[in-house]
């Protein structure tokens, strides 16, 4: 939160007095405002009293504020009776001095007006109060109520603004409540007097389900969401959701987690997804969404991670038939606890309170892994902007909390949609899609990885086969007829494979050929070789003899040379 | 008051004889405080001689009668006794208000 990051400056800041209602000091970065009186303003039955209340109860049992209550509209013994129900014993913490209650009754039939008047008595009681318990906070609920029984408007105008200063002075943290009137915030113009922090809240009901809103209109000095947030009241109090954290800072991990279908990491860069991202699985009806996040789980629950699946359709008893049906065994898994099923009806009540009761089985369970099958049907209970704020929260929400969330969405057009029916598909980290591709009389399943952030995926188109051994991912054909898939795949492949035969054969019949054309040569060689060698032989003969002659004729002559010059010696010698 | 004497009272008119119990509430000196004593007194004096008992409380002084009376503007008259009791806010400077919150005038 932003006031926190503030604290390292020597600046003194508005000092806050932290609520313990969940969500609100979320909001209000920390709390209403310390030692100030606020407003809390709304229609009836909206929950202002309640919130007063929870104010007062929280402040006594977890930060050890004795509080103050005094109520205009309800006395001790009811309001006892109202919180009852959430758990809180507030007659026990009465008698521990933890909390007081004083019930201010105001008839106007009793009361005769004779004169100048002020409020000293108001004054006197919660003086009183505040010192006999060493109260922190005070919670004045419905003040207003006072302008029913007293007629004198200046006089009370006046007073509220003296008690609104008082409280201040007191150093109180206060709740003034305020019934909301026409044209302004309250019916009195409270706003007017107490300016530090004015909280809203509101009652809206459409399509005869009711959302709890509050807003912030108001706080000085804070930064605060301006947002308007629902807000729940259940058996455990108030409980205000941010509709986002104010920040997207949450931490991210680069683990990769399998999506328990092996064909698949391969498209996903042979990894799989990344750990507490978001995925979403869109297709048209009965194209294995469903199958797809069981097989997810199941992966889940095989690498001993848990695992919570939320099914707005089907019972879970069904989910594990179909899924062992196709070699998924969900069943061993919620045996070993490490898989919880939760099927509810969408219309079982409204999106906020489906998110609450989200939130709490993943705090409790504290899964590894999220699913829910389908989020089109929650869109029966709220508009597409309303579910598309409560899953941003849920996403907001599991991502801080490092959990992997699987969504299965149906769409409604057959043609590749940009977007998804409840405009999620822009938040989720991977988006698959599956589709029908109907060609040759028959249905086939295509799946594309139309997004996956931060990892090399597969553009490519596959086709997506269910058999009794799980979920696979086949090449489609990509021929010169186009894509071909399903049995035209299998015809095809089959054609390809007999060419491929009959090519084989075709190429050894030949080979045999060229076989024997080259030993018909080689032969030829071979003779043509021994007619030259026996020409050479030929040749060189004559060449020989030649050789021969010439060298006995030359042998000759020279002995005729040496036998004449012999002679001549030997006839000179005599002379 | 037991019952009986509750509805008896109830039906009868306040009667020349009957006793005034009156209770004023009121906060140290304030200007309020001082002139609702005296207006009180001088009305008492003129209207109820010798037949009502008055007794002024300062709130600052007994803080626990505040919540245990509902007090909320000061000061402040109750009528406790005739029936019915009657609660008068203000200074009682509205004299005709203050005879009629104690029945004297209808």
């Amino acid at each position: 939160m932003p006031p926190k990051s503030k604290k390292s400056s020597t600046l003194a800041l508005l000092a806050k007095t932290p609520t313990g209602i969940t969500g609100l000091d979320e909001i209000t970065g920390g709390g209403l405002p310390a030692g100030r009186p606020s407003l809390i303003c709304g229609d009836a039955g909206c929950g202002k009293t309640l919130l007063s209340l929870e104010f007062i109860i929280r402040g006594a049992m977890e930060f050890g504020e004795p509080g103050v209550f005094v109520a205009f509209e309800e006395k001790a013994e009811e309001l006892a009776i109202n919180v009852a129900s959430l758990g809180f014993d507030l007659p026990k913490m009465q008698k521990d001095k933890l909390i007081r209650i004083d019930h201010v009754q105001i008839d106007r039939n009793e009361i005769e007006e004779t004169g100048e008047y002020d409020l000293s008595g108001l004054f006197i009681r919660l003086d009183h109060a505040i010192n006999a318990i060493g109260a922190k906070r005070v919670v004045l609920d419905t003040i207003e109520n006072l302008f029913s029984g007293l007629n004198n408007q200046g006089i009370l105008r006046a007073e509220l603004r003296r008690l609104f200063g008082w409280l201040k002075g007191k150093g109180v943290t206060a709740i003034i409540t305020g019934e909301r009137g026409d044209g302004g915030l309250t019916r009195q113009g409270l706003e007017e007097y107490v300016s530090d922090c004015v909280i809203l809240l509101d009652h809206r009901v459409t399509n005869q389900i009711s959302t709890r809103l509050l807003r912030i209109v108001k706080y000085r000095g804070s930064l605060h969401g301006t947002n308007e947030y629902p807000f729940l009241i259940d058996e455990e109090g108030i409980s205000v959701l941010p509709v986002t954290s104010l920040l997207l800072e949450s931490e991210v991990s680069s683990q990769r987690v399998s999506s328990g279908i092996p064909a698949l990491d391969k498209m996903l860069g042979g990894k799989g997804f990344f750990r507490g991202s978001s995925i979403l699985v869109s297709g048209t009806a009965g194209t294995g969404k469903t199958s797809v996040a069981a097989f997810f789980a199941n992966e889940s629950c095989l690498r001993k991670e848990k695992c919570i699946y939320f099914a707005f359709e089907e019972s879970p008893q069904q989910i594990i038939r179909n899924m062992k049906s196709i070699g998924g065994d969900l069943k061993t898994h919620i045996d070993n606890g490490l898989l919880e099923m939760h099927a509810s009806r969408p219309t079982l009540y409204g999106l906020e309170m489906h998110l609450v009761a989200i939130h709490k089985k993943i705090k409790k369970f504290k899964p590894k892994t999220v699913i829910l099958d389908p989020i089109t049907n929650l869109v029966t209970v709220g508009s597409v902007s309303e579910v598309k704020s409560m899953l941003i929260r849920l996403i907001d929400f599991l991502q801080a909390e490092q959990i992997t969330v699987l969504f299965t969405a149906l769409s409604l057009n057959t043609n590749v949609s940009e977007q998804t029916d409840e405009g999620v598909s822009s938040l989720v980290d991977a988006w698959l899609q599956v589709r029908d591709i109907e060609s040759n009389g028959e249905r086939n399943r295509g799946l594309y990885i139309m997004k996956s952030r931060g990892m090399k995926h597969s553009n490519q188109v596959r086709e997506f086969v269910i058999t009794d051994e799980g979920l696979d991912l086949v090449d489609v054909y990509l021929g010169t007829d186009g894509v071909l898939i399903g049995s035209a795949r299998e015809a095809q492949q089959l054609t390809e494979a007999t060419g491929q035969a009959l090519r084989t054969h075709a190429v050894g019949q030949k080979d045999i050929e060229i076989q024997r054309k080259r030993k018909v040569l080689e032969a030829k060689i071979a003779s043509l070789h021994e007619e030259f060698d026996s020409m050479q032989d030929l040749l060189n003969k004559s060449y020989i003899e030649e050789e021969l002659r010439k060298e006995i004729m030359e042998k000759n002559r020279e002995q005729m040379i040496k036998n004449r010059l012999s002679k001549n010696a030997d006839h000179g010698k005599s002379k | 008051m037991d019952r009986e004497e509750t509805l008896r009272s109830a039906i009868e008119l306040p009667g020349k004889e009957e006793e005034f119990i009156l209770r004023l509430f009121i906060t140290g000196a304030t200007p309020n405080s001082i002139r609702a004593v005296s207006n009180i007194k001088q009305i008492c004096e003129q209207h109820l001689k010798g037949r009502y008992s008055l007794d002024i409380v300062d709130v600052y002084q007994q803080e626990t009668c505040a919540e245990a009376e509902q007090l909320i503007a000061l000061p402040l008259l109750i009528k406790k006794q005739p029936f019915p009791e009657r609660r008068m806010v203000g200074d009682l400077s509205n004299t005709e208000k203050v005879l009629k919150g104690l029945g004297l005038t209808s």
